[in-house]
């Protein structure tokens, strides 16, 4: 019975493996991104303070240039280590739409704290016409929005090359290691130093883009130190109720086993 | 013991309430007082109580979601990022409520295997076990539907590829995609409708739960050794027995919960839900959530479309016969020795499906599926029927509180 | 043995206090369970995080009375002529149900800013567009069930039983004032 049990589970796992093996294999295309060592994995995973603001620096210098990010606001920064005054500040560079004035024209006032990240395009439209076809995802959600996560994004900022020579590539793209099928509408968009950093860090590509990949896997999960400070308590919690329920349930049934 | 004449009850408020209405002692009609249950039940007999525990938690936390979520096709993934950012515990009612479809799913299926392992479903439990298997169908639809509400990528495809489903009837299938839908397409008219659904049916499971229970306790339990209970050597109180024994169940079943929820709340979803929904663009490769890959594999296993969606169908109904098709007279599979290794093989099968249906479908995984969803068809109307003809059960015990005793194998060896 | 089955509790304190230690654990981690729940109903942090508003005063005339709101709710803002000021000043707390001086409900005497709800049962007073009824006291009238207040938004009549609240409010320029 066990014996028959074991063999069974034993051809199922050597059956998975085999083919998840052939899937690998089949699917060449695509180089795995290498797996990073991230401050916020972990059961008490948190996120970098520093790299969080150096991360926020790159997106507001590089990406906000192409890509939105609709479900972050200025008051959000204050929870990645700015304080209200600064986060204010920086919300006050931006010009955003405002009230119609009495005589119902358009009006644009400074951006405040409750206001989102400005969109740097005005609809789909306007971004696929700038960026010859292809739209730039909005970036709120993009760490949880792809296969591997945080370590795609990150291998992508760093995975570009030079085509291989056996390779077409469409007019306009780039050549991406882990992109799928490798050909990336987005040109290599960090090169060494180009955004220089309020701590002094060196803005190496690597740099970058560990902090900005960091500040996007924030963005699209600012609960994420929450969820684990409240996680650990509460699985200590019910460990010690369920080994707490084992006893109780010995003490209830002695009486009967013997 | 059940069901005696105008009990005393000390309460007072108890009393007070049954005289005007005598809704315990109907209660105690049913259940019978102190609610005796086989002493030898295992732990696979807990998964009730989960059900129960989850089918609660799902209600809470979805009450509590409707609150802020807007089922528009506009504003729905919108409303789903709110309550994950801005609703005061949002993120945690909704992994919860997310991953608790998991937990929910998995105690189902845990549940439904005790009862074929047990032989549940034999006379005289056929009842029980087909409200079981309706319990079953409409849990489905609900999570199909409920799964549609955030409004991504996966969620907008799997309603278009579910509902197209329906096309499959002749005649009137476009028909009835067009009415599903509301529409031309899969859009706010059918996101709407899934939302009134998705509330309304935990409701309709929560009625078909009590209908369960009752014809539960009209015979009560069945149990590990699959004979009746005689006496009352063999049975004790529900109260405190299995309620202490099973209490650690649901705390595991807690753990694991709380685990997915707070470390790994997407383990389970799909990264394309993450996308809002675009009716120009199917991902590339859609997936059901792990519950439905099973039954998905059977379906596109099938090289016809109405063929597929018949197959499908098929593969949940066949449950509704299973207490026919099986023609064992003996019920628990400790006493079939051929009926445990089909049994096995059976599990296997559908654990090769939900891989399958998590494959693209072509080369081997193609035929791999096709295999098995034969097999998965001829457990029931080959391997059941066939293996109760001829297969020659051990002895059974005498009662169930003789193999409890020390070694129940012992006792029935020495009977023989 | 098990003919009449044994009950829990029969092997005294210890046992007893491992069936109060789980029940109590259950019970505790139920209530804070709860939490979420109710939380989840509290204003969320976009509503929270709109609540101030800025109001510019320079259009605002002698006499002339606009409504803004603030936090979805309406704010009184009162540009108050000399003689309202005077009128309002001149009651005695005495003659007040809820005395309070107009000097405690204002932070420049010209500009009265008021919650403009009813204290009664939040309605919305009229008073604050042209040809409306002002009530008997030169302030607003509150058309639901006739509460009137003076010109310090102070209840005079009816069965209000508060005077207008007075948001927190400041002034962060000469003619700006920021509520909230």
């Amino acid at each position: 019975m066990t014996k028959l049990r074991g063999i069974l589970t034993a051809a199922a796992v050597s059956l998975i493996l085999a083919t998840g093996a052939n899937q690998v294999s089949a699917a060449e295309a695509e180089a795995l991104p290498p797996a990073q060592d991230w401050s916020f994995n972990g059961l008490f995973g948190t996120f970098d303070r520093a790299a969080l603001q150096r991360g926020y620096k790159v997106y507001k210098d590089v990406c906000a240039s192409c890509h939105a990010m609709k479900y972050v606001a200025f008051r959000n920064l204050v929870d990645i280590g700015f304080t209200e005054g600064e986060a204010k500040a920086l919300a006050e560079e931006y010009e955003v739409a405002g009230e119609p004035d009495e005589f119902g024209d358009p009006t644009t006032r400074k951006a405040a704290l409750s206001d989102i990240f400005p969109a740097p395009y005005q609809n789909p439209q306007a971004a696929r016409a700038a960026n010859s076809g292809a739209l730039p995802p909005d970036l709120s959600l993009i760490t949880k929005a792809r296969e591997h996560g945080p370590d795609y994004i990150r291998a992508l900022m760093v995975g570009y090359e030079d085509a291989p020579a056996d390779m077409t590539m469409g007019p306009g793209m780039n050549y991406n290691v882990y992109f799928p099928g490798h050909q990336v509408a987005m040109p290599a968009p960090l090169s060494e130093g180009m955004v220089e950093y309020a701590d002094g860090t060196e803005a190496s590509v690597e740099q970058m883009a560990e902090d900005v990949t960091t500040f996007l896997h924030w963005a699209a999960n600012p609960e994420l130190e929450r969820r684990h400070q409240i996680g650990f308590q509460v699985m200590v919690y019910l460990i010690l109720l369920t080994g707490l329920f084992l006893i109780v349930k010995q003490r209830v049934w002695r009486k009967l086993d013997h | 013991m059940a069901g005696g004449p105008a009990r005393q009850y000390n309460n007072r408020l108890i009393r007070w309430v049954e005289y005007r209405m005598p809704i315990f002692s109907a209660v105690e009609a049913t259940i019978g007082r102190d609610m005796p249950t086989p002493k030898n039940l295992n732990y696979w007999w807990s998964l009730g109580s989960v059900l129960f525990l989850a089918l609660i938690i799902q209600i809470a936390t979805g009450i509590f979601l409707a609150m802020h979520y807007i089922p528009n096709g506009a504003m729905a993934f919108d409303s789903v990022e709110q309550i994950m950012r801005n609703v005061n515990y949002g993120w945690l009612l909704r992994y919860v409520h997310a991953n608790g479809a998991s937990l929910f799913f998995a105690a189902v299926y845990l549940h439904i295997l005790r009862g074929m392992y047990y032989g549940s479903y034999k006379a005289p439990r056929e009842l029980l076990w087909i409200i079981g298997v309706v319990i079953f169908v409409v849990m489905m639809a609900t999570a199909f539907m409920g799964y549609v509400l955030p409004w991504g990528q996966m969620s907008f495809w799997a309603a278009t590829v579910i509902t197209n489903l329906f096309s499959a009837i002749p005649l009137v299938g476009n028909g009835i995609t067009t009415w599903l839908w509301g529409g031309f397409a899969v859009d706010s008219p059918t996101l709407q409708r899934f939302y009134s659904l998705h509330y309304l049916l935990p409701f309709v499971i929560f009625g078909i739960s009590l209908l369960h229970v009752w014809a539960l306790h009209v015979h009560g339990s069945s149990n590990p050794v699959g004979i009746s209970t005689r006496s009352k050597q063999d049975t004790i109180p529900y109260h405190p027995y299995y309620t202490s024994k099973y209490m650690s169940v649901i705390g595991l079943s807690f753990i694991v919960l709380a685990f997915l929820v707070f470390y790994e709340p997407n383990f389970l979803s799909h990264p394309d839900n993450f996308k809002p929904a675009d009716p120009l663009q199917t991902p590339a490769n859609i997936v059901p959530e792990w519950y439905f890959l099973p039954f998905y594999a059977i379906l596109r296993s099938i090289p016809d479309k109405l063929g597929g969606v018949v197959m499908f169908g098929a593969s949940i109904a066949i449950l509704f016969l299973l207490p026919w098709l099986d023609t064992s007279r003996v019920r628990s599979a400790r006493f079939r020795p051929t009926y445990r290794y089909f049994f096995w093989i059976f599990v296997l099968d559908v654990i090769i499906l939900g891989w399958v249906g998590a494959q693209h479908p072509e080369g081997a995984s193609l035929l791999i599926g096709r295999l098995a969803t034969a097999y998965y068809f001829a457990h029931f109307v080959i391997i059941l029927p066939f293996v109760g003809w001829f297969e020659r059960p051990r002895p059974l015990p005498e009662s169930i509180s003789k193999p409890v005793l020390k070694s129940g194998a012992a006792v029935a060896e020495a009977a023989e | 043995m098990a003919t009449t089955a044994p009950h829990p509790g029969e092997e005294g304190p210890r046992r007893d206090f491992i069936f109060v230690a789980a029940i109590s654990a259950s019970a505790v981690g139920a209530g804070l369970a709860v939490w979420p729940f109710v939380n989840s109903m509290n204003p969320s942090r976009d509503v929270l995080a709109e609540a101030t508003a800025e109001v510019d005063l320079t259009p605002i005339e002698e006499g002339q009375r606009i409504t803004v709101l603030w936090r979805k709710k309406p704010v009184f803002i009162d540009h108050r002529a000399p003689a309202k000021i005077e009128e309002a000043e001149g009651v005695a707390l005495g003659d007040l149900k809820d005395p309070q001086a107009d000097a405690d409900r204002v932070q420049r005497k010209e500009w009265l800013v008021l919650i403009g709800i009813c204290t009664h049962l939040g309605c919305i007073p009229q008073g604050q567009r042209v040809g409306e009824r002002l009530g008997d006291f030169g302030g607003w009238f509150c058309p639901c069930h006739g509460s009137h207040y003076d010109t310090s938004g102070r209840i005079r009549k009816g069965p209000a039983p508060k005077n207008l609240d007075v948001p927190p409010y400041s002034f962060i320029s000469d003619t700006t004032i920021q509520l909230g």
